[in-house]
């Protein structure tokens, strides 16, 4: 019989469900206050140039607005997230289309959008620089001129960072290539992907003299936007205060950018002495915020013989858009994962960003990985392919096992098998049983189908020495009515943060779930626990609620009954009450705390880009089964089955929805999803064209844990968030290799695409497999 | 301005409106029931369903002055007295609602859904919220959640 009380591992009801299915719960554009007005942005119309002249419409009855220019803002006219380059408002020259120049706000909201039509704005314009290749070229414009502080660093004109991560014998790196029985080159490349939560970025600002400015907002980092707010205000931290209302879907897309659009609600709030609510609509959310960075990866990889890599060399590269936002840390996450699940004797990673006149790229779920895991995974099908070894084959040869290191030199000693990971993944998906089917049944049929797998891992956690920086701290303390009360920054936006931190609390402090709260983030109220992403909620959050509720338990354990041993149930809620009152009574408050502590073991050198990357990974083998129509030349993903490692599962069906939905975001990352640039501008920014999966559109998607429990989280928990948009893009381009026997190397794919393939000859995009017919990034040498 | 006249969950309500006003705004911001949602505003994405005369419609759509006289039944409309409707309480425990943006929605298109087909195929189920987007899911929890609400909601006809 298993205890009553017990939580973790089960699945309660959603803490704020209730609310959601009732439509009772409020999202920022459900709120009004008293006295409100409405804030909209008027956004340059060209990609790069000096801002000439602005001009207000006569028509329009301007002594009704409220204006804000560059020169309103009181502190720094920029939004600091990792370094100061990005504006806050464009005052003299723009760097990307929609870049914001000038806010207005008024009483009422219907009027706004003539007026932002009514303010003209003209340019000298300058070549704009859209591409990697055009933003790395030598003779390419230098996008700042003169650079920012932040910038100068830089060794080429045009780039924001660059890492070196080098492990094992580089020194011999060319000894190594000149040996090796073959050498396997490849070029591979993503798009930019729109994060398309369902509710835009929004937020209602207030201001005053005495207590500075709040913001309520759609958000996923509370504390990131108030930072923004000190400086663009230049004000102490104390009158900076952001209040996280319901978010309906972030992915990565309210973590930098709250701090652009809550700084301007502020200004608005600030001049016109009223709160000001800014809503964007559809349009201009996908014109004017980030995106995925797009990638180019080109891997060079000496393999012996028998299938066992030798040495490799990847270069990495970002499109990082027209400001760093986030850009350095993406680009860090996605060179640490470039190397996959395998063991590199000699391993070079090159990795940069480049700035383009594109809207700042920034977060989406994944955060550089699914980038440089789409191209690392799709090389391995090509080093099989070249040796003569099956996908699977060539995998096994080189999977990392215990007692192995990273790339980075981090010692596994995560007990997990990725030999186990891929028999069971392959076994329960049927992959070879149907991969011998559809071999007798394509050479007849219009519809091609195949099967195609990836193999990966990912951190979870702040990379490298983050969570130190980060030195988050969670509060847990009792109401008045002695009911505990989690206090985090960590925000709930559709992924379970409420309910499994309130499991966690639970369950150490041996009482119902139901009886757990979780304060509304308001940074007033909570600490900085650091922000909502990274897939670190669960592990490094857990961990410190875990913590902070035994030393509530300990504190109270005077006046709870003393308990023996053996007994699981050592006290009853209501004498966890009484205890709670008891102590409330005496000493009127009780807030019991816990700052993060870096495990010992988990040591990391930025300089050298060596040590433990991340505290602990999640392992994955996910396995695609595609169907690619010959005729209308659509691939459609039919069947999706996605195995993890990711330590104790706290909430089976969160965890379940999680994975579902992160696998859904692939396949569209990988079959649907396309941005289409003009100058920079996003030309598709509606849902009628730029085409996410609905209902119809997804094959059944299952999923599958094996549960190792592991130290660093609560109840052996890790991350799990960013996980399954890794796999999905690789799976399904290896799957259609599989079915068609053309290596397609860039997503997205859309059925135009693949027709252009079909009926031509090989190009950009694919590549022929037959060595002696080979394009320009493949060689073969033999030794 | 145009006077509409319409029965909002079962109640009639006249409201002074611009006649082209959306039904979504008409609904939200003078009627205030801030359930029903705007994702898009251009038809695709279905937050804004609601029930009018009992078919599913995008209320970003629809002009007020085309809901005179009709009979609208919002989220709100569909729990009685606090109680959850069933397939509110399918969505609940079969995680069906994760952001909860889309959710209103969803569940509207499902209570549609379910009373045109009360015994919807997978299939069925897969088309019939086609137009409902959410980003959240992958959808299958509320595939589950529909089919556990279809359970529930045929044992009252059964008994
Ligand atoms: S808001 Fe009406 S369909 Fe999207
Ligand atoms: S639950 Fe978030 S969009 Fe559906």
């Amino acid at each position: 019989m298993p205890d009553l009380l017990q939580t973790v591992g089960f699945s309660p009801i959603r803490k704020e469900g209730a609310a959601k299915v009732l439509g009772q719960a409020k999202y920022v554009d459900d709120l009004s206050f008293p006295g409100m007005w409405f804030g909209a942005t008027v956004r340059s119309s060209i990609a790069r140039g000096r801002i000439v002249s602005i001009t207000f419409d006569p028509a329009i009855p301007w002594d009704e607005f409220v204006i804000v220019t560059a020169a309103d803002i009181p502190g720094q006219n920029t939004i600091v997230h990792l370094t100061h380059d990005h504006r806050c408002l464009a005052s003299d020259r723009v760097n990307h289309p929609d870049e914001p120049i000038l806010l207005l706000a008024h009483p009422d909201r219907a009027v706004l959008p003539a007026a932002v039509a009514g303010v003209h704005i003209t340019y000298k314009e300058l070549p704009g620089v859209f591409t990697i290749e055009e933003s790395e070229a030598p003779n390419a414009p230098a996008i700042w001129s003169p650079a920012p502080a932040d910038h100068q660093h830089s060794t080429q004109k045009n780039t924001f960072k660059t890492y070196l991560m080098e492990s094992g014998d580089t020194s011999n790196l060319d000894h190594i290539f000149a040996t090796a029985d073959y050498i396997v080159e490849g070029e591979y490349r993503t798009g930019a992907q729109e994060q398309l939560y369902i509710e835009n970025n929004g937020v209602i600002a207030e201001y005053s003299a005495t207590d500075g400015v709040t913001v309520h907002g759609s958000l996923q980092c509370p504390y990131y936007l108030v930072h923004a707010l000190e400086l663009v205000f230049n004000l102490p931290e104390e009158k900076c205060r952001v209040i996280q209302t319901e978010t309906g879907g972030a992915f990565g897309g309210k973590e930098d950018f709250p701090s652009v659009i809550g700084s301007h609600a502020a200004l608005l709030a600030m001049k016109s002495g009223h709160p000001v609510k800014i809503c964007y609509d559809r349009a201009e959310d996908m014109a004017g915020t980030t995106k995925r960075h797009p990638s180019r990866s080109r891997h060079r990889t000496a393999v012996s013989k028998d299938g066992k890599i030798l040495a490799g060399e990847i270069d990495f590269a970002l499109d990082g858009g027209a400001y760093a936002t986030l850009t350095p840390v993406v680009l860090s996450r996605g060179t640490i994962h470039a190397p996959g699940p395998y063991h590199w004797p000699a391993l070079r990673v090159r990795a940069k960003a480049m700035a383009t006149n594109l809207p700042p790229h920034g977060a989406f779920r994944g955060f550089g990985a699914p980038q440089s895991i789409f191209a690392t995974e799709r090389h391995m099908n090509k080093i099989a392919k070249v040796v003569g070894l099956s996908p699977e084959e060539l995998r096994r040869r080189n999977l990392l096992g215990i007692g192995d290191h990273t790339a980075t030199g981090q010692l596994i000693t995560d007990t997990v098998n990725m030999q186990h990971l891929l028999t069971r993944a392959l076994d329960e998906s049927s992959y070879h049983a149907k991969r011998a089917e559809f071999a007798r049944t394509n050479p007849s049929s219009p519809i091609k189908r195949g099967m195609g797998f990836a193999t990966f891992f990912h951190g979870a956690g702040f990379t490298g020495s983050g969570e130190r920086r980060l030195n988050s701290l969670v509060h847990i303390e009792l109401t008045p009515e002695g009911r505990p009360q989690i206090l985090v920054s960590a925000t709930e936006f559709g992924q379970g943060t409420n309910t499994i931190l309130c499991q966690v609390a639970a369950e150490t402090l041996h009482l119902p779930y139901e009886d757990v709260l979780i304060a509304q983030p308001d940074t007033s109220h909570v600490p900085n626990s650091g922000p909502t992403v990274a897939s670190r909620t669960a592990m490094i959050v857990g961990k410190l609620v875990e913590r902070a509720s035994q030393s509530l338990r300990n504190t109270l354990s005077p006046y709870l009954p003393s308990t023996s041993e053996t007994s699981t149930t050592p006290y009853t809620p209501a004498e966890f009450r009484s205890a709670a009152l008891a102590y409330l009574a005496e000493h009127g408050t009780l807030v019991a705390s816990a700052r993060y502590e870096a495990p010992g073991d988990i040591l990391w050198d930025d300089e050298s880009y060596r040590g433990a990357a991340y505290p602990a990974y999640a392992w994955a083998v996910y396995v695609a089964e595609v169907a690619v129509d010959t005729t209308t030349y659509s691939a459609t993903c039919t069947d999706f089955y996605a195995l993890q490692e990711v330590g104790k599962v706290l909430h089976p069906v969160l965890a379940k929805g999680q994975i579902e939905g992160g696998v859904a975001q692939g396949i569209g990352y990988a079959l649907y999803e396309k941005c289409v640039w003009q100058k920079g501008h996003m030309a598709n920014n509606q849902m009628t064209n730029y085409i996410m999966p609905t209902s119809a559109d997804l094959p059944p998607i299952r999923v599958a844990f094996e549960e190792i429990p592991s130290v660093h989280g609560p109840f052996g928990a890790k991350g799990i968030g960013e996980l399954p948009m890794d796999g999905p893009a690789p799976a399904i381009l290896n799957a259609i290799e599989d079915a068609t026997g053309i290596a397609f190397t860039e997503i997205p794919l859309l059925p135009e695409d693949i027709f252009e393939r079909m009926t031509s000859t090989p190009e950009s995009g694919s590549e022929d497999l037959e060595p002696t017919n080979a394009g320009p990034y493949f060689s073969e040498t033999t030794a | 301005m145009t006077q509409i006249t319409l029965t909002i969950n079962g109640e009639t309500k006249t409201i002074e409106a611009p006649p082209m006003k959306r039904l979504l705004d008409l609904i939200r911001e003078d009627l205030h029931l801030t359930g029903t949602k705007e994702g898009c505003g251009e038809g695709e994405c279905g937050s804004c369903s609601v029930l009018m005369n009992g078919e599913l419609v995008n209320s970003c759509l629809v002009p007020a002055l085309q809901a005179n006289g009709a009979r609208i039944c919002t989220i709100e409309g569909i729990s009685t007295k606090g109680r959850l409707h069933p397939i509110q309480q399918c969505f609940l425990e079969r995680g069906g609602a994760q952001c909860g943006i889309c959710t209103p929605g969803m569940i509207l298109a499902t209570h549609h859904l379910l009373e045109k087909y009360p015994q919807p195929t997978l299939l069925q189920i897969q088309e019939g919220l086609a137009g409902n987007l959410c980003r959240c899911t992958g959808y299958t929890r509320i595939f589950d959640a529909v089919q556990q609400a279809i359970l529930k909601t045929q044992q009252p006809t059964n008994n």
